[in-house]
């Protein structure tokens, strides 16, 4: 019994970690139409970020409150990468998405090559509060404080998404441009300026992830981002672009899977399951879970 | 699509692709071009020039036989790539996969299954074309970008695959190098570098000849159909999905023969052909090289992969480290300046390397105009 009860909430705190990563790319795929292969960037920009806020910055370190410090600014820093990436690189190609595209694969690569340059392609030991690397005793399962912090922050990042989009009127024209940006745009409303916006939000979750992925994983690699993000794009489409909730269902459904398969079936087995998964949603509801049709 | 044309409006002239215009003293030599490029290339093994600078050592010897044979794989691999992104339009995240399956494919039933190596070959192309056929025959039936993250999601299956080294037949991290035991004698060995090479070269010149002569045809202007409107070819009565596959398998099928040629020129296989990451940098190369054009690719493709090894070499120089270190580090991974370059290409020079020289005669003819209106 409590082996499976590790297991789910091991699972879980997997399904967190892509939902952070997912929630943004969905966001900027069913808005501006663009498949963002440079997300894994500000994934790792977070996590270095934060890392070198813990060892440099004055007022931040691994523990306490300067480990808080240390994560706002990683945070802040892939919030900066994303809204500049947007800005400088994304906007000229407004509406040429296969172009957008290439670049943000340009980016992916560049931008991987500059950490590793940057600080070495070895993975580095991250600092990380002592408490997280305990364990918490829930009915009866030893499961690590990493991974519940990882949970604790993904419901949170939903529950402020969700009230941000239903609440505010910029959430309403994000929500509207997912659905029909040619009538937002009619309506004389600037879509463009939600595109920066759901860039920031996107690279504020995946710094996030970056941040607590690599406390959780113990240590940070330039090519961390990289492998993540293809499951991330598999927990987008089986959540249907543009929907946030389908994507949380969708990382729900993966992390789980992925987790339990892998530990009763070989190691590995529980990714190719993932995939196999994603077939069966494509051919029997292209669309996704929730969100508009992914055939476009 | 609703609007209603009157049959007088004369339709506009088609475009002349600009391989056919004549371009002065130039448009006489230029369809020799290629047959220049491949009697250079029959003649290198056998010169023993230096190109201080450009390679290491003398153009025969095996150091730079190998360089040359690994870039015409990749120039093939492009122009099959080519055939999917620039001709049919479909964007593929998962080339790699077919790829890798030739190269893994040749590798374990050489070596593991000890089988001759004709006999490998043979199994292995036929494998991985029908490995396209079935993961197209699900892939296509999305398009767009939802079809290039299935593409993706599957290549990373073969991915896991190997890395997990599932029953000990792909040697995980580590790879598998190849046991020559099984391998014609002619091909083993640093002295018969140079077989290699005419087997990559031969690689190269199939699958162009492979490409041109499908692009040529009734169903390659289909394709070219399906790129630029894919709901009027499905109006005018024929299946999309039917060409699309047919493209898909034919790509994967030299794919994995580029494969093969691969497998034998590095003597094995190793983890990282299978990642993401190759068949992003197919990517870079037909756009570096232009889509849909007839030598971009290849040429992209070659000069892609020379530049990755030697730009290792360049960041190595004392030229580089002479710079300050934040610019000789980024200097010093290829990635990071091949990326950059593929950035800078999409924005300022979309048609890639095969649009340069068009656009040059436009800048020079611009140029020549005002000065003879003096």
């Amino acid at each position: 019994m409590d082996t499976i009860i590790l297991l789910t909430l091991t699972g879980l705190g997997l399904a967190a970690l892509y939902f952070l990563v997912a929630s943004g790319l969905s966001l900027v795929f069913g808005l501006a139409d663009v498949l963002n292969f440079a997300h894994g960037l500000f994934l790792g920009v977070g996590a270095y970020a934060t890392w070198w806020a813990a060892g440099n910055l004055p007022g931040a370190g691994g523990d306490g409150f300067g480990f808080v410090v240390a994560v706002a600014f990683g945070v802040l820093a892939g919030t900066l990468v994303a809204v500049l990436v947007e800005l400088v690189l994304i906007r000229p190609l407004y509406s040429r998405t296969i172009e957008q595209v290439l670049v943000t694969v340009g980016l992916s690569l560049a931008g991987v090559a500059l950490l590793q340059a940057t600080w070495g392609a070895d993975a580095r030991t991250f600092p990380r509060p002592e408490w997280t690397r305990q364990v918490t005793n829930v009915l009866g399962a030893n499961v690590p404080n990493g991974g519940l912090l990882l949970i604790v922050a993904a419901v949170l990042v939903l529950g402020a998404i969700l009230t941000f989009l239903r609440w505010t009127r910029y959430g309403l024209v994000i929500r509207a441009g997912v659905e029909n940006r040619e009538m937002v745009t009619a309506l004389g409303i600037d879509v463009r300026k939600a595109f920066t916006l759901v860039f920031a939000i996107g690279g504020a979750a995946a710094a996030l992830a970056g941040a607590l992925g690599s406390v959780y994983f113990g240590t940070v690699s330039p090519g961390q981002g990289g492998s993540l993000l293809i499951f991330a794009f598999i927990v987008v489409v089986i959540g249907g672009m543009g929907s946030v909730v389908g994507s949380a269902y969708a990382a729900v459904a993966v992390g789980l899977l992925q987790q339990f398969v892998n530990y009763y079936g070989t190691s590995g087995l529980g990714d190719i399951c993932v995939v196999g998964l994603l077939a069966v949603v494509l051919l029997l509801r292209p669309q996704g879970i929730a969100g508009k049709v992914a055939t476009a | 699509m609703t609007e209603v044309k009157s049959p007088e409006v004369p339709a506009p002239p088609a475009a002349v692709p600009s391989e056919l215009t004549p371009g002065g003293r130039w448009g006489r030599v230029r369809p020799f071009l290629p047959l220049v490029a491949l009697a250079v290339a029959l003649t290198l093994p056998y010169s023993t020039l230096h190109l201080p600078g450009i390679f290491e050592g003398a153009l025969n010897e095996p150091g730079t036989l190998q360089l040359l044979a690994v870039c015409m794989v990749f120039g093939g691999l492009a122009a099959g790539y080519d055939l999917l992104f620039g001709r049919t339009g479909m964007l593929s995240f998962g080339h790699a996969l077919y790829f890798a399956a030739g190269v893994y494919g040749t590798d374990i039933l050489v070596t593991k299954a000890g089988l001759p190596l004709w006999q490998a070959a043979l199994f292995t192309i036929t494998g991985g074309t029908i490995l396209a056929a079935l993961i197209g025959a699900v892939a296509l039936r999305t398009v767009g970008i939802a079809f290039a993250m299935v593409t993706l999601a599957f290549a990373q299956v073969g991915a896991i695959l190997v890395a997990r080294d599932f029953g000990g037949l792909t040697g995980g991290e580590e790879g598998l190098p190849l046991d020559v035991s099984g391998v014609p004698e002619a091909l083993v060995g640093v002295t018969n570098t140079v077989n290699l090479y005419w087997l990559a070269l031969a690689y190269l010149v199939v699958v162009v000849f492979v490409v041109h002569r499908v692009s040529g045809s009734p169903t390659g202007r289909v394709l070219a159909g399906l790129r630029d409107d894919e709901r009027r070819v499905g109006v005018l009565g024929l299946d999309p999905y039917r060409f699309k596959l047919v493209a898909f398998t034919l790509a994967g099928g030299l794919a994995a023969a580029g494969g093969v040629v691969y497998c034998l020129i590095v003597g094995g296989a190793s983890p990282h052909i299978t990642s993401s990451e190759l068949t992003l940098s197919l990517l870079v190369m037909v756009v570096l090289g232009g889509p849909g054009t007839r030598w971009g690719p290849v040429l992209g493709g070659i000069l892609y992969m020379y530049l990755d090894h030697r730009l290792v070499a360049f960041g190595a120089s004392e030229a580089v480290d002479a710079l300050p270190a934040f610019l000789s580090r980024p200097l010093s991974q290829p990635l990071f300046v091949l990326g950059a370059v593929f950035i800078l290409a999409v924005y300022f020079f979309p048609g890639g390397l095969a649009s340069l020289a068009p656009r040059l005669a436009l800048l020079r003819g611009s140029l020549r105009i005002p000065s003879r209106g003096r």
